[in-house]
This record gives C-alpha cells, sequence and structure tokens, in this order.
C-alpha cells in the first residue's frame, strides 16, 4: 500500500470517527426528546416536540449512515444506533441528561440549539462535502427549533412564579455540561486543522452572549458557577445513557436484524 | 399546562402559489405567533403547504343556524341571479 493510501486510510478512519460522534448526539438528545411522545403538556406542544425529536433521529441517521459507508466493513446505520455499548458512544453529556420536567427540557434544549445554530452553520463550510450537506439540513431545522426553545424560555421566564423557579433551577443544573460542548481532543484537532471539523470554542463568546440576551429578557439570571463536567467525548457518561441505551437497544438486540 | 391557559385559532393554509387560503382545522396555543409555529408542525408536516395563517376563533363572526331562513332563502326564488335563467340566442350555441 503507497503512503498515500495510507494517509487517506487515517483521514476516512477520523471522519468516521467523527461522524459517529456527531451521530451520537444527535440519536441520544432525538431519543431524549422522543420520551415526550404522548407525555406532551397539550396536544400540539406534544406533536411539536415529536417532529423536533425526528430531526435529530433524522440527522443521526445520516451521520451514521455516512460513518457506516466510511468504515468500508459492510456495516449499516443499525450497527452505530443499536449495537454499540455505553463506552462507544462518544455524545456530549448535555444531550443524555434526563428529559426532566417541560422547563428542563426547554432549558436545555435552548442552550443546544443555539451551540447548533453556530456549530453547523460552520460546519456548512467543511471540506468534507457529506457533512456540509448534511449540515446544510441540520441549520434549517435548527433555525426553528431555536425559534421555538427561544419562545417558551421567555414565556416561563416571564411567567408565572412557578415556572421562572422551574426553568431557572434548570438552567442553573445543566450550565456545568455546556463547558465541553466548546472543547476538542486531538482526533477533532486533525480535522479542525484539514478543514473538516469545527472548532467550537471560536464561537463560544457569541454563543454566551446570544444565550445571556435570551435570558436576560426572560428574568432569567445566566449562572456563574465555575464547576463543569466532562467526558462525553472519551466515552465516559453520567448514569443516564445507559438507561437510554437499553431501552433504545433492546428491541434490535433481542430481535436482531428484525424488521417492520 | 391546561387548555384553560389557552386560546383556539384557526388555521389556514395555502397549498400553492396562486391558490387561497382554505381552512384545515384548529388548535390550542398562547398567542398568534405560537399558533403559526403549531399550524406549522400540526399541519404541514407532509409538505401542504407555502402558507400560513392563523385566527383566533373569537374573532371570526359567524352567521347562526338560526339565521339561515332569513339569510339565504330569500335568494332561493330569484332564479334571473343566474346566467342559466336567461335563454341565450342560438348564435352563442354553448355558454
Amino acid at each position: 500500500m503507497s503512503e498515500k493510501d495510507t494517509k487517506k486510510e487515517t483521514l476516512d478512519e477520523d471522519i468516521c470517527h467523527y461522524a459517529t460522534r456527531l451521530g451520537d448526539d444527535a440519536i441520544v438528545l432525538g431519543h431524549r426528546i422522543s420520551e415526550w411522545v404522548s407525555r406532551g403538556p397539550f396536544l400540539e406542544e406534544d406533536i411539536a416536540l415529536g417532529n423536533v425529536s425526528l430531526d435529530y433521529i433524522g440527522r443521526a441517521r445520516m451521520y451514521y449512515t455516512y460513518a457506516a459507508e466510511l468504515s468500508g466493513d459492510g456495516k449499516t446505520e443499525d450497527d452505530f444506533a443499536y449495537l454499540r455499548g455505553e463506552r462507544d458512544f462518544q455524545n456530549h453529556l448535555i444531550n443524555e441528561l434526563p428529559r426532566g420536567d417541560f422547563a428542563y427540557t426547554i432549558a436545555r434544549q435552548l442552550l443546544v440549539d443555539a451551540f447548533n445554530t453556530y456549530y453547523l452553520a460552520v460546519l456548512t463550510t467543511s471540506n468534507d462535502k457529506t457533512l456540509a450537506a448534511i449540515a446544510e439540513k441540520g441549520v434549517k431545522e435548527t433555525k426553528y427549533h431555536l425559534r421555538r426553545s427561544r419562545d417558551w424560555t421567555l414565556r416561563l421566564g416571564d411567567g408565572t412564579q412557578e415556572s421562572h423557579k422551574r426553568i431557572q433551577a434548570a438552567i442553573d443544573d445543566i450550565w456545568g455540561f455546556t463547558h465541553e460542548l466548546f472543547e476538542h481532543d486531538e482526533l477533532e484537532r486533525r480535522l479542525i486543522d484539514l478543514g473538516i471539523g469545527v472548532d467550537a470554542s471560536l464561537f463560544k463568546d457569541q454563543w454566551l452572549s446570544d444565550v445571556t440576551a435570551v435570558l436576560e429578557q426572560a428574568n432569567l439570571v445566566v449562572p456563574t458557577q465555575e464547576w463543569a463536567v466532562r467526558g462525553g467525548r472519551d466515552g465516559y457518561h453520567t448514569e443516564n445513557l445507559g438507561h437510554i441505551l437499553t431501552e433504545m437497544q433492546f428491541i434490535h438486540r433481542t430481535y436482531p436484524g428484525c424488521q417492520w | 399546562m391546561s387548555l384553560e391557559n389557552l386560546e383556539l385559532f384557526e388555521v389556514f393554509i395555502r397549498s400553492a402559489r396562486g391558490l387561497d387560503h382554505k381552512h384545515v382545522g384548529s388548535l390550542h396555543a398562547v398567542a398568534h405567533e405560537h399558533a403559526l409555529e403549531y399550524a406549522r408542525d400540526c399541519y404541514t408536516r407532509r409538505s401542504e403547504g407555502v402558507s400560513i395563517w392563523v385566527v383566533k376563533s373569537s374573532d371570526i363572526c359567524c352567521s347562526q343556524e338560526d339565521d339561515a331562513d332569513s339569510f339565504f332563502d330569500p335568494s332561493d326564488d330569484k332564479p334571473y341571479r343566474h346566467a342559466t335563467y336567461y335563454p341565450l340566442p342560438k348564435e352563442v350555441d354553448n355558454m
């Protein structure tokens, strides 16, 4: 094998790994939001949450399909979603936090949607055409997601005493999980240098000022605590991921290859 | 959140450019903007539309069933309001 081939193989491996991570982020959060289906606060919101969940699951499928293609050993998207264990998943931890109450779900969405707004916009300019195309679709979905989560944050923060209390508690609770969103490891550094991966540290300030603007308008306080939880990209998870996988994977593991 | 805090909205969707907005149903929401988002989620999931209107149901002034007699019957005995009432000259043939 020539040196050039080896180089391409290593790059494919990196991109495969990266696409899998992005797929992990999307499927874990998509599954979380899907837990609202039939339990939404009222019918219209139930349907809206279901739509958002489907957007994420659809995105996960595209990332996983691409990863499967790059892995080149006959794997499919299902292998990535259903046949990997907890330590193999490398999603950011914020995505696996519990569904919580409605305020908790909205608070997480606000932080993640604002993050995705920038992340996907940069990814559309990736030198990897497939990742750029997936991001292109995601940008449109995210614009709508953010519109929803911003709207609800204002409503809950500026609503009743109870709703204000709940969403503030949620923001305080989740805040420490936002830091790892803006960090990257060796693998992502290599891809960033090639113009393929996204360097999220470059838009952290913009993200913070966007989120701050919404929170202040909603009469909420931007947390100042400095604790941070990290580890998602290394496969170290909170206790929540195992429970998600149990529910998400059991049909496929019980009836391998089952179709319907 | 209970439905008591929500208002009822009527949803109108235009399925293609050049067509009229058609009433497709109703939904609950907090306010107009909010209703527009839910209309998008509930009624355009299968690419049904290019434009959405939402109107508070309470803002619609409508005719009542009881008024049907006085509203609509009087036009029943005025056939001359229909073009078909008038005999056409032979030369016109079909219209």
